[in-house]
């Protein structure tokens, strides 16, 4: 355990910044989400966003590839950079930001389509394939990642809605991967799929960590204490606590982290 | 006594049935409701149904039979001759039942005294001139049998209906006093309510299922008449519609297919306005306006379907015929003399695609907004563009739904008949010149029950023979459409 410990804050202190947000506030119509949150989040680590329901964590999490865009409402306020990349600046499309940004989604919400066109969705929308054999290519080299490529290799032509709920967040996951992201950003990923499908996700998640920066927002902290390096804990629209995910669960510095870990609040 | 008086009666026994219940409900469970089984009122409940219910079923049942004996007691008084011919026995009949109103009238306004009005004879007096002075008007003069069977026909009458008050009214205290022996703190009286509920429940589905029933068998055994005289190909394969009205003599054509081809021509037309529009202002309406938009604009569009139909065809005959006159006739603006009168199929179409246009966006709007927002999320968050998600994922995820309110406007669209009255002609016609008058099946059946055929020919019965053919297609269309929407919902939930 020390040992692990220990390699993690050598692994961590060679990572470069890849997300770093200052002062962030969101505002839905009159109510404010989202208060003076900043944090920097590194690249080829997994990041978890822990906090009870309504806490904002999501809210953020949407702010990172501007999902929040989508809703009337919503007013996000603050500078969020992305590779010192200001992604609310006028010049940055949305559309393609959300390609290299690639969000997996509380339940899994696979398009009424074929598990090939499922994948392929997204490199044909960005015209990242020239011809059909790229196009294979990226479908099997993502499946292969999202750790779905043996059981969907020999159904590729079968409606994705027909897999299993975990399966069907993986071939989730592994089209957010054809797109080539750099950040990973999973909202709850695991809430709506049993404990077997959930280890398989974690484990993937593990392994995403090699090439991708990943943020996950989740509820339960078992699983953040599970996957992640680095943990943020929120608490109504305020960052409360960021430091390394160990630090957070053994020796947490505010007293409502602590209160929040411990069970007393949430 | 009258009907109406008991039913007042029964009511009233209802009403005291359902606080005397009650009552005695309360005071079984010692005046503590809460060791009642139901609340109390469900006992006072209970109560009055028993008491109103069977009564009420007596009595309309009662109304529906008596006037059926007495015509069967009086019947069987006439002599053999007039009895075994139908038609002379109805007349007869009705003559006994105009006379006998006529001394019941006259004894209520008092012309008459209710002694004088039995005991009259014909030869003394002069009937038909009492009766009209008192506004009962008579054909001929009563004969001495017609005035005695009138007599008979009051007694009889009166009879049944002192049977009808006794017989109603002890079904009403029966009904209520079981009800009243059984209530106890222990007795059920919701459960006999809500069973009751059911009960009326399934009486009011039966009434539309019954109904339906009703209607097809009509149009079956009109249908079949209609075969008798008509031989069956020439109908179904006919090509000419020439029907000749039976004081013209000669026989008519009566081929079906220019019918059928005029309304599923005109049909084609009003789609191919009625889909792309309405599936546009979907479109816009769910996925790109905004609320403030979208609330108005959305019942605006539905006022289309609440104006009535005649008005669109008073749109097609008066504007939109003289303008494609204007345009496509002789003299026209291209000078193409493709058309030569304001109504054609093009007419008719195109209003009734404008009738169509809230169906199709209306259906499509629902339908897109049910895609759930995850679709949506998806596939924004994968970098597409509105369009490219709309295009790609929301379209192709409600198409099955789609394709069902497209059904449902194609039947619409086939029964329609105001609109092609006034806007396609009438003329029948196989012609693929959609400038040309045409005429469909709804017009056709309209235009031959209006006229003043003999019921029984051909002629006229063939409405039923066409009105069948369009109830089958309209409901394989709408069974279709219901199918396919069924299955596009089971793949969300």
């Amino acid at each position: 355990m020390e040992d692990m410990y220990h390699m993690d804050r050598a692994m961590n202190g060679l990572q470069d910044i890849k997300i770093k947000a200052t002062d962030v506030n969101v505002y839905y119509g009159d109510m404010h989400a989202i208060k003076d949150v900043s944090v920097e989040i590194e690249d080829k680590t997994v990041t978890a966003f822990i906090g009870p329901s309504g806490c904002g964590k999501s809210t953020f999490l949407r702010c990172i590839n501007r999902m929040n865009d989508t809703i009337d409402i919503c007013r996000v306020i603050g500078d969020i950079r992305i590779d010192g990349e200001d992604i609310y600046d006028p010049k940055v499309d949305p559309v393609q930001l959300r390609a290299k940004v690639g969000m997996v989604f509380q339940k899994p919400n696979p398009f009424p389509k074929s598990i090939y066109d499922n994948v392929a969705y997204g490199p044909k929308i960005h015209g990242l394939a020239r011809n059909k054999a790229e196009l294979d290519e990226i479908v099997e080299s993502s499946l292969r990642k999202a750790a779905l490529w043996n059981e969907a290799k020999d159904r590729l032509d079968s409606p994705g809605t027909g897999l299993s709920g975990g399966q069907q967040q993986r071939l989730c996951i592994a089209r957010a991967i054809a797109t080539a992201p750099e950040i990973l950003l999973m909202d709850e990923p695991c809430s709506a799929l049993d404990p077997i499908a959930t280890a398989q996700v974690e484990e993937l998640i593990d392994e995403l960590r090699q090439s991708y920066s990943v943020v996950i927002v989740t509820h339960s902290m078992q699983q953040a204490a599970r996957v992640s390096q680095k943990t943020a804990f929120f608490h109504l629209g305020n960052l409360v606590e960021f430091d390394d995910t160990d630090k957070i669960f053994t020796n947490p510095q505010d007293p409502r982290t602590e209160s929040y870990i411990s069970g007393r609040i949430g | 006594m009258s009907s109406t008086f008991i039913f007042l009666i029964v009511l009233v026994l209802a009403v005291l049935g359902f606080f005397g219940t009650k009552q005695r409900a309360l005071a079984s469970g010692g005046g503590d409701r809460r060791t009642l089984h139901s609340l109390p009122n469900y006992y006072g409940i209970n109560a009055a149904l028993a008491a109103a219910v069977p009564a009420l079923v007596v009595l309309a049942a009662w109304l529906v039979v008596q006037p059926i004996v007495v015509d069967r007691v009086i019947g069987a008084e006439l002599p053999a001759a007039t009895a075994e011919d139908r038609g002379a026995r109805s007349l007869v009949l009705a003559d006994v039942r105009r006379v006998a109103d006529g001394l019941d009238l006259a004894v209520s306004q008092g012309v008459m005294s209710d002694g004088e009005a039995s005991n009259l004879s014909a030869d003394s007096n002069d009937i038909r001139e009492r009766l009209g002075a008192v506004g009962v008007a008579l054909g001929s003069d009563v004969d001495a049998r017609t005035l005695r069977l009138a007599q008979d026909y009051r007694d009889y009458a009166r009879l049944g209906a002192i049977l009808k008050t006794i017989v109603v009214i002890a079904v009403a205290v029966i009904g209520l006093s079981i009800a009243y022996r059984m209530t106890d703190k222990d007795f059920r009286a919701r459960n006999y309510v809500e069973r009751a509920v059911m009960l009326l429940l399934i009486a009011s589905a039966s009434v539309a299922v019954l109904t339906t029933v009703g209607i097809i068998l009509s149009l079956i055994f009109n249908t079949l008449a209609f075969f008798d005289s008509f031989p069956t190909a020439d109908f179904f394969f006919g090509t000419r519609w020439e029907p000749s009205f039976s004081g013209r003599g000669g026989a008519s054509d009566l081929g079906f297919l220019p019918l059928i081809w005029g309304t599923l021509f005109i049909s084609f037309i009003a789609l191919t306005v009625a889909v792309p529009i309405g599936l546009f202002a979907a479109i816009y309406l769910s996925e790109y306006a905004s609320n403030t938009v979208r609330s108005i604009a959305k019942p605006m569009l539905e006022v289309l379907a609440g104006i009535p139909t005649i008005v669109y065809g008073l749109f097609a005959l008066l504007t939109v015929g003289p303008l494609l006159l204007d345009v496509f006739g002789n003299d026209g603006i291209l000078g193409v003399n493709w058309m030569s009168g304001g109504t054609a199929a093009m007419t008719a179409g195109l209003v009734m695609g404008i009738m169509l246009i809230p169906f199709v966006s209306s259906l499509s709007d629902d339908i897109i907004n049910a895609v759930p927002q995850t679709m949506r999320d998806g596939s924004l968050g994968l970098g597409a563009t509105h369009s490219e998600t709309v295009k790609q994922v929301i379209l192709p995820a409600a198409l099955p739904g789609i394709v069902g309110a497209i059904l449902l406007a194609a039947s619409r669209a086939i029964g329609e008949t105001m609109i092609v009255v006034l806007g396609a002609g009438a003329a029948a016609s196989l012609s693929l010149n959609p400038f040309e008058a045409m005429t469909t099946v709804t017009a056709k059946i309209v235009a031959q029950l209006t006229g003043d055929g003999e019921f029984n020919s051909p002629e006229t019965l063939v409405a039923f023979a066409l009105g069948i053919t369009l109830f089958v297609i309209t409901l394989g269309l709408n069974v279709a459409a219901l199918y396919i929407v069924r299955k596009y919902r089971e793949q969300y939930e």
